[in-house]
């Protein structure tokens, strides 16, 4: 540990933290917008500009290590003109997009313009101009949204360990591209659109489904594998527009690309929605997938009411003129244990018999 | 898993065998890249490339169904250098002198001509994992999906064991669940011979406790297993099945026989969200409501019991399973006697000592591991920190054996079967997410560019493979991910279903079928 002064406040910090973990630690705000909690930090937005005593110019607070008795001053005159103009700059060439953005009530720099009140554009001047090409069904981008932060960059590489984007160019044409600016190919886990600070990299199904702050959410648990990612379910109109994870759950937030995209089995219209009867003979073999066949002629609908009392009354038939082991039970392992539970009850104690297994073996 | 997610980051080696844990669980390779990031050795042993060789400091390519080999091999060498742990051994083990005798044969020179994998990168491999005292195994299917699947677990314990590595953070075995409740649905007991909480049926005094408690006779015997049900299903000696979830026409091995026995049922009950291939030969269908439209619990792959939580309102009539159960039990004149999520826990609980700490109020401040026993218990992050249950844990020698069907001039390759990144199992979810479809909505079957160019095969044409169960025209798709005489293709396309072509061989211990190993032929279609 060592003793450091922020703000006039004397601290004791871990010796390896930077002056940004410091300060945030102990509830002392510091602007930032390239820096992310679970990604090494990058340094170069230049907000996060401190002063510190003895240093002749301001340095960044999220690459600084913490030195014992070292003085900090986050909030200055100075200071604030400096951020001012890094978020002017910024905004400089960015598109004034924030009534249709998809990230508008959760995006960094608008919240950071917000609270500097930067209104317009100060330097006009040449903008970046860049045609969508996207071929892949998940992610977005809009590479003039992209404020060059490199946070995406660094999910790919540190996290996801695709390394599928990059820094390109370099001066006013620098942007972030995959190599011979391809079409994206990756792993589609998302984690670069978690991260993103702006509306540069969002999903495309979430395109004007509602934003944040309009969808109610819901934590529940990711429907996929068995890892049991923490999700958080955005929901509008009975409908699930968007999943998302959040930074301080178990899974830290990252997703993969069936939990973070695969979410749309929920509303489709193919779910089964009545009970139904068989009434055409069975022909012994599955459609495996064979379009054109009509379930109508296969299936009737039918009342729950008749549906449960017909199930009922062929247990009861075939475990009198069989006995119970004459019926076996399969139950799922995409159920809940609550679910799970019920279903072994329910054939050990109401239909007598202990054939019931799940999938744990397939 | 004996330890937790979060401790994968301070392993010091990290031992994968028959997961491809990029594609399969794709988060838990995250934390390996992190521990990786930090310095973590990995050994993958796969048949495949597969994505996370990248990470790996030795990459043992082997031929599929020769783990038994390799794992003796690389104990042999960890018991004749000596890296052995001696106090764990002296200590939390039996029967070691007896086992050691097992390994002698399994010489480096000897593991390479079974395996394939080069006797240098099995004897890095054995240093790499023999040498640390905080190293995680982790495997999936590729180790259990076999003829010998118990013994090929038993054969991981070995080294475990002879090592010391379990027991400690960051230091286990991690079998990787591959579905989001499967553990749950063990641990509840959707099994055949076994209660709530692995209690099982036929241990004195376990079926009076279950008897009084759900107040009714239960039966004592133990049932089948649901490979074994198929079997009984196409002899007739099972007339009706209920089926809540599950497509076993698309994830049973040798399809053809699946189709047959579900066929010859009397009655047949499916309920599900779609009208999944299984539900086509149903008597009845009822419509129920998926993960996102219920409260409950799940308990993930580290024994994590988390809630799940309504965010929707199915649709249609869609009900959730849990009620349409109580109201057949009630037809049957057995009322449950619960009618909540939330009431069904706590009994579980109050029968299960493991699960009894564990309430849905506690849930709400995140999850818990089992086992929790009280409600101060903060749930156990790693087991066997106090030793095993049972005492000493016992070597077992275990012997090499080939899988069930072999290659031959007429069947001269080798299929293996697994899921990839895009797709989900039977696929009946994934499958209508349009997105998915778009990017990865087509059926392939990976070949060696070798073998493919004596077929006289380019990428994207039609080939036949064909086993002695069935055979599929499906898309070629070039890659050295797999070697010469293997082929792979995932099993969630129905309309070229892997499982046409697997074998049902099983384990004989706990029935598994041989999803990775069956000999195929392949031509051309032209």
């Amino acid at each position: 540990m060592v003793r450091i002064n922020i703000d006039g406040k004397e601290l004791q910090v871990p010796a390896q933290s930077t002056i940004l973990e410091a300060a945030k630690n102990n509830d002392i705000f510091i602007p930032t917008l390239c820096h992310h909690p679970k990604l090494t930090p990058f340094g170069g937005c230049r907000l996060c500009l401190v002063e510190v005593k003895g240093f002749l110019k301001p340095v960044t607070a999220c690459t600084t290590t913490v030195g014992e008795g070292m003085e900090v001053v986050t909030s200055s005159p100075e200071i604030e003109e400096l951020r001012r103009l890094v978020l002017e700059l910024i905004l400089s060439d960015h598109p004034n997009d924030c009534m249709v953005c998809e990230k508008t009530g959760s995006c960094a720099l608008q919240e950071l313009a917000y609270m500097y009140g930067v209104r317009e554009a100060e330097y006009a001047g040449e903008r970046r101009n860049y045609e969508t090409r996207d071929g892949n069904p998940f992610i977005e981008r809009d590479l003039e949204k992209c404020i060059l932060c490199g946070r995406c960059v660094k999910a790919c590489d540190e996290i996801q360990g695709v390394e599928a984007i990059d820094f390109g160019y370099r001066g006013f044409r620098a942007k972030i591209c995959t190599s011979y600016e391809e079409d994206l190919d990756c792993e589609f886990c998302g984690q670069c659109v978690a991260v993103c600070p702006t509306g540069a990299l969002t999903g495309k199904l979430w395109k004007l489904k509602g934003r944040p702050g309009t969808t109610k959410e819901i934590d529940t648990v990711c429907p996929y594998c068995g890892i049991g990612c923490n999700i958080t379910a955005h929901v509008k109109k009975n409908e699930i527009v968007r999943i998302t994870s959040a930074e301080d759950t178990w899974n830290e937030g990252w997703l993969c690309v069936k939990g973070r995209f695969g979410y749309q089995f929920v509303s489709s219209p193919d779910r089964l929605v009545r009970p139904l009867i068989r009434t055409a003979p069975k022909s012994g073999m599955p459609s495996l997938g064979r379009k054109g066949i009509k379930w109508g002629e296969v299936f009737r609908e039918a009342s729950w009411e008749e549906a449960l009392d017909l199930i009922a009354s062929r247990i009861r038939e075939i475990k009198e003129t069989h006995g119970a082991d004459a019926l076996a039970g399969l139950s799922s392992a995409r159920c809940t244990n609550e679910e799970n539970y019920v279903f072994q009850k329910f054939m050990r104690a109401a239909v007598g018999t202990n054939n019931v297994d799940h999938c744990a073996r397939l | 898993m004996t330890n937790s997610i979060p401790e994968i980051e301070g392993m010091e080696v990290i031992f994968i065998i028959g997961s491809n844990t990029k594609e399969s669980h794709p988060v838990v390779a995250n934390r390996m890249i992190k521990a990786h990031r930090r310095g973590a050795k990995i050994i993958v042993a796969d048949p495949r490339r597969v994505p996370m060789v990248k990470f790996s400091e030795v990459f043992l390519k082997m031929r599929p169904g020769t783990d038994i080999a390799l794992l003796n091999g690389m104990a042999h060498i960890i018991v004749k250098e000596g890296l052995l742990n001696g106090e764990f051994v002296r200590e939390k083990t039996e029967g070691f002198d007896q086992w050691k005798k097992s390994v002698e044969e399994f010489t480096p020179e000897r593991v390479e001509g079974i395996t394939g994998v080069p006797k240098e990168d099995i004897v890095r491999a054995a240093r790499l994992y023999g040498l640390s005292r905080k190293a995680g195994i982790f495997y999936t299917m590729g180790i259990t999906q076999h003829t010998c699947g118990t013994d090929n677990v038993r054969a991981i314990a070995n080294l475990v064991m002879l090592t010391g590595n379990i027991g400690r953070e960051s230091t286990g075995v991690n079998p990787l669940r591959g579905q989001n409740n499967v553990q749950g649905s063990s641990d509840a007991a959707c099994m055949p011979n076994v209660y709530p909480g692995y209690q099982k049926i036929d241990m004195p005094g376990i079926r009076e406790k279950f008897e009084e408690a759900w107040g009714t006779a239960l039966p004592p015997k133990p049932g089948l297993t649901a490979t074994e049900m198929m079997d009984a299903a196409a002899e007739g000696r099972i007339r009706a099945m209920y089926i809540m979830g599950e497509n076993p026409i698309i994830t049973d091995p040798n399809m053809h026989h699946t189709i047959k026995a579900l066929g010859s049922l009397d009655f047949l009950v499916v309920q599900d969200i779609f009208m999944i291939d299984t539900a086509e030969l149903a008597d009845v269908v009822l419509p129920a409501a998926c993960s996102f439209e219920k409260d409950g619990t799940f308990a993930n792959t580290e024994r994590k019991v988390q809630r799940v939580r309504k965010a929707v309102e199915p649709p249609g009539e869609a009900r959730d399973d849990m009620s349409i159960l109580l109201e057949i039990s009630k037809r049957l004149g057995y009322d449950m006697g619960h009618d909540t999520p939330e009431k069904v826990f706590q009994e579980y609980g109050r029968l299960w000592p493991a699960m009894a700490g564990i309430t849905y109020r506690r849930l709400d401040g995140g999850g818990i591991q089992w086992p929790c026993p009280s409600g101060t218990h903060p749930g156990t992050r790693f087991l066997y920190k106090e030793g095993f249950p049972k005492g000493k844990a016992p070597f077992s020698s275990v012997a090499y054996c080939p899988p069930a069907e072999v290659t031959d001039e007429e069947y001269p390759f080798v299929l293996t079967t697994g899921r990839n990144l895009f797709q989900y199992h039977s696929g009946s979810m994934t499958r209508t997410v349009k997105s998915i479809e778009k990017h990865a909505g087509e059926p392939y079957v990976e070949i060696n560019p070798l073998d493919a160019g004596r077929l006289g095969v380019r990428t994207g044409e039609m080939i036949k493979v064909a086993s002695r169960r069935g055979e599929i025209e499906i898309r070629a798709r070039l890659t050295k991910r797999v070697s010469e005489g293997t082929v792979f293709i995932p099993m969630h396309y129905r309309e070229a279903a892997a499982n046409v072509i697997t074998n049902d061989a099983l384990d004989p211990v706990v029935k598994i079928p041989e999803f990775k190993v069956c000999a195929v032929k392949i031509e051309a279609v032209r």
